[in-house]
């Protein structure tokens, strides 16, 4: 869906349609995409239209930066662990 | 206190830590390398040595990741100079078979630094991963990551 979105505006049932999904079904996925901030919907007439919000995908970058920040944590608890040579295991198991 | 720095913010596929390490190399090799040490500064439980082309897997010792299994692709173990395995990131959500998606590579550099040693990091490959499950991790994050950082937080003041 997203793929279909990044192409331009779809309406809910252009959207559903190559999904066999119910009208329903799809608005429901929908709701859940708009729910994670990605999708946007407007609504004209009976027609609801959706286009992709950009913003997270430009954050996708930030997506990067916070998992980088479990590196930073890591590389921490690495340093303390070489701070102390002590709790080194005895190579024999 | 170790320093560590990044690349330029506009790199999206990889993550470059530079970290001087208050140790020789060979100790800092047995901590990277010998999986009990691993296991304690990285957070998981593997259960097996490594070895160039071996599978290792472990659960996350996160208690919040605790029912996740994480198995690293051992690669290139030169001892005391380069050690490199590949992986999933970020493979956390439940049900979702990952074996599809490309790796990223993980690489650590060791070199002599004064009496010390400099630890180079990298794991490159990102720009390969699905666009969407980025997306889709990334909304993750908000929900999920503010919990994550109790649980290290924790961690280290225990």
């Amino acid at each position: 869906m997203l793929e279909r979105l990044a192409r331009g505006e779809q309406t809910v049932g252009e959207l559903a349609a190559p999904h066999r999904m119910s009208l329903a079904a799809a608005s429901k996925h929908i709701r859940t995409l708009e729910k994670a901030g990605l999708v946007r919907r407007t609504v004209r007439g009976r027609i609801h239209y959706c286009r992709i919000d950009p913003r997270p995908l430009e954050r996708a970058d930030d997506w990067l930066r916070a998992y980088e920040r479990l590196w930073d944590t890591r590389i921490e608890r690495l340093a303390k662990l070489l701070r102390h040579p002590d709790n080194e295991p005895s190579p024999s198991e | 206190m170790p320093t560590t720095s990044t690349q330029s913010p506009s790199s999206t596929d990889r993550i470059v830590k530079h970290v001087e390490l208050e140790a020789p190399r060979s100790r800092v090799w047995r901590a990277l390398t010998d999986y009990r040490q691993f296991n304690q500064w990285f957070g998981v439980a593997l259960t097996t040595p490594f070895a160039p082309g071996a599978a290792v897997s472990g659960n996350m010792s996160s208690p919040k990741y605790s029912h996740l299994t994480l198995t690293i692709w051992i690669e290139t173990m030169e001892p005391e100079r380069f050690f490199s395995f590949r992986w999933h990131p970020y493979a956390i959500e439940e049900g979702v078979d990952y074996s599809a998606e490309p790796t990223t590579l993980v690489t650590f550099t060791l070199e002599d630094a004064g009496a010390g040693t400099q630890l180079t990091i990298v794991e490159s490959g990102f720009d390969a991963i699905p666009e969407s499950r980025r997306a889709k991790a990334f909304s993750m994050n908000e929900r999920g990551w503010a919990g994550q950082a109790e649980n290290i937080r924790k961690f280290l003041s225990a």
